[in-house]
């Protein structure tokens, strides 16, 4: 076992056991900031396909954050007031259907959003999918059936099968059962000849190109299925919270996922996992402290970009993944 | 002028009525082109330091609308402090461009080396630092600036409307900064050092020119023109944290639809965006509402012109992927 699958392994565990500890002692507060950090770092698995395997630095990943969001806020409170979605269409509080449809609906949107910005590279991919972001954020502020700027409350959380989600520590499980499928289809990508093709996209597009296998196709479904696990994330946020607004469409959000794939360690199957943790503890210590976290994380952070590449993976299992 | 406005008001009340609101809308219509044109001069005072900061040097400055935020916090401050919004215009000069001197000595300058994304996470947690900072040194409550006694007032605009006096004074200061960065770039041995450093750094290194100083030197021009962008639109405005976030994203679009590293694209990326985004606000409503109720119209058509500018510029980035004055590879 390499000294990375062992250090995955803690961290999974430790993910694992700190909130059934909480819950054992009775500390639900702790139970849901470990359902923030699982949540938060499925979103930066999404993002991490595109980011770490593919290179494509997408500041836009919000947008496919806050669309799972509203999927499940939408569904909910058509489902509570019972009205149908659309002409006949009924909308649901069952977890599983808003998950399809979230991930569904932010892979669509991705196509062709992915299909503009793919055109470009570099600064004009960043930029580009940043404005995309801001268009579908500034349309959910001007856009009053869901709440516009104040954004939409569930009046409870959604529901799965056999299951009480009103309870902290079963929505923790049902959050970390979905984290551990996404980081398990990762790595099935990652090995798999689309992987292949992927990370060799991001070393040598034009090579790629050379053996017969065109790049863009390539990044572009990657930059879909990198959109649909953030969405699905969207959406499980938006039922811890039971609120969804469009915050967690603003590009703070963006830089919020790049932040945490880069604390944790680019392109490492564990990465978003390390860097939600030490995200939310930051905030969480920080917070505590003083009112003025940000300023103290903006240092942070701008220490570890300036001086200590690789991230939190990178200090504790050594060797570079890739060059 | 006051002759003719007079003029003008008394031909428009002996004409017929469907005449008198066509002339209203001609009045309307100019308005609103100014206020692009308006809105448009000040996204170019920040796509040009933008977009000259990624020319030269390569790298893609997030945090420059803190800067255009710190020429509106000193300007405010300092206009309230000695009374004179012309002394405050030059405090937010010297604010940001001193700021980002700093910031290019202490922090920038250890990016133009590495890849973007360091570069979009070390300026993200400027931001970060900078937000804070404003908030922590000048509290939550927005910041009120006045219009200087000297630009207030309106004019009288052809077609019997009038147009304040202070957002004309900006469309000029906006012209007058082009003329002058033009000829600063191509006239001036600063400028030959800046094209030249757009196209060979390493060369223009190994001539003997101090590079470190040639970036200190534009970074601090571009945040420079970031903060007059700031202060000037802080008298319309209020000033506030954050207030920078929005034109650095429209300045994004910008200076993408004109192509990076272009300052001619950064003005007429910033005039395209300036009206598209006014007109679409102003038009499309009642376009819409020639086929749908007009309370209806009204919320599709403000939601629809908040998405205009970014079909515009996914259009034009369909047909012309690197921008429309692409200034290099």
């Amino acid at each position: 076992m390499s000294r990375e699958t062992t250090v995955n392994l803690l961290l999974a565990l430790l993910l694992l056991g700190t909130p059934l500890l909480a819950a054992g002692l009775g500390e639900p507060f702790y139970v849901t900031l470990a359902t923030r950090v699982t949540v938060l770092a499925l979103a930066a698995v999404g993002l991490n396909l595109a980011l770490g395997l593919g290179g494509l630095l997408s500041f836009g990943h919000a947008a496919f954050f806050g669309l799972g969001g509203y999927v499940a806020g939408i569904l909910a409170t058509h489902a509570f007031n019972a009205e149908p979605l659309f002409a006949d269409i009924p909308a649901t509080t069952s977890m599983p259907l808003i998950w399809v449809t979230a991930a569904a609906v932010a892979g669509l949107v991705a196509l062709p959003i992915g299909a503009v910005s793919l055109r470009t590279s570099g600064v004009y991919f960043i930029m580009i999918t940043l404005a995309f972001a801001q268009m579908i954020y500034y349309f959910a502020i001007s856009w009053p059936a869901y709440g516009g700027e104040d954004g939409l409350s569930l009046s409870m959380r959604n529901a799965f099968p056999g299951v009480n989600t009103a309870k902290p520590l079963p929505y923790f499980l049902i959050c970390y059962a979905a984290l551990m499928a996404a980081l398990l289809l990762f790595r099935a990508i990652e090995g798999s000849r689309f992987g292949s093709a992927l990370q060799a996209a991001r070393q040598n597009g034009t090579r790629l190109a050379a053996v017969g296998i065109a790049p863009f196709h390539i990044r572009l479904v990657a930059f879909a299925v990198s959109a649909m696990i953030t969405g699905l994330a969207g959406a499980l946020y938006a039922d811890l919270n039971r609120f969804v607004g469009p915050s967690m469409l603003s590009w703070h959000m963006s830089g919020e996922l790049i932040v945490l794939i880069i604390l944790g360690g680019k392109g490492r199957l564990f990465g978003p996992v390390a860097g939600a943790m030490v995200f939310v503890f930051f905030e969480y210590v920080l917070g505590g402290i003083t009112e003025r976290w940000q300023f103290f994380l903006g240092l942070i952070l701008l220490g570890i970009v300036l001086f200590a590449r690789g991230g939190l993976l990178g200090l504790l299992s050594g060797k570079p993944r890739h060059v | 002028m006051p002759g003719l406005h007079a003029g003008i008001r008394s031909v428009i009340h002996v004409l017929p009525n469907e005449a008198w609101t066509g002339l209203l809308f001609t009045a309307l219509l100019i308005e609103q082109l100014l206020n692009g044109l308006q809105l448009g001069v000040m996204l170019f005072l920040m796509a040009a330091g933008l977009t000259l900061i990624f020319g030269v040097m390569g790298l893609i400055n997030l945090a420059h609308g803190s800067l255009y935020m710190i020429g509106a916090f000193a300007c405010a401050t300092v206009a309230a402090a000695t009374g004179s919004f012309w002394i405050g215009l030059i405090a937010s000069l010297a604010a940001a461009a001193g700021v980002g001197a700093i910031i290019e000595v202490a922090v920038i300058r250890r990016l133009y080396d590495r890849d973007h994304l360091d570069q979009v996470l070390a300026t993200f947690a400027l931001i970060l630092i900078l937000s804070e900072g404003a908030r922590w040194l000048f509290g939550s409550f927005p910041l009120y600036l006045d219009i200087p006694l000297l630009l207030q007032g309106a004019v009288p605009l052809p077609g019997g409307g009038q147009y304040q006096l202070y957002r004309l004074a900006i469309i000029g200061v906006g012209i007058a900064v082009a003329v002058g960065l033009y000829l600063l770039i191509s006239r001036t041995r600063l400028g030959m050092r800046i094209r030249a450093g757009e196209s060979d750094r390493e060369m223009i290194g190994a001539l003997g020119v101090d590079i470190g100083t040639l970036y200190t030197v534009v970074f601090a021009l571009g945040a420079a023109l970031a903060g007059l962008a700031g202060a000037l639109v802080g008298a319309l405005q209020s000033v506030q944290v954050g207030m920078g976030e929005p034109v650095l994203i429209l300045a994004f679009v910008v200076i993408v639809i004109g192509g990076i590293g272009s300052i001619k694209g950064a003005l007429v990326g910033a005039v395209i965006v300036g009206v598209v985004d006014t007109m679409g606000r102003f038009l499309l409503p009642s376009l819409l509402a020639l086929t749908m109720p007009a309370s209806q119209a009204t919320t599709i058509g403000a939601a629809l012109a908040s998405m205009l500018i970014y079909v515009v510029m996914a259009l034009i980035l369909a047909f012309r992927p690197s921008g429309l004055f692409a200034a290099q590879a």
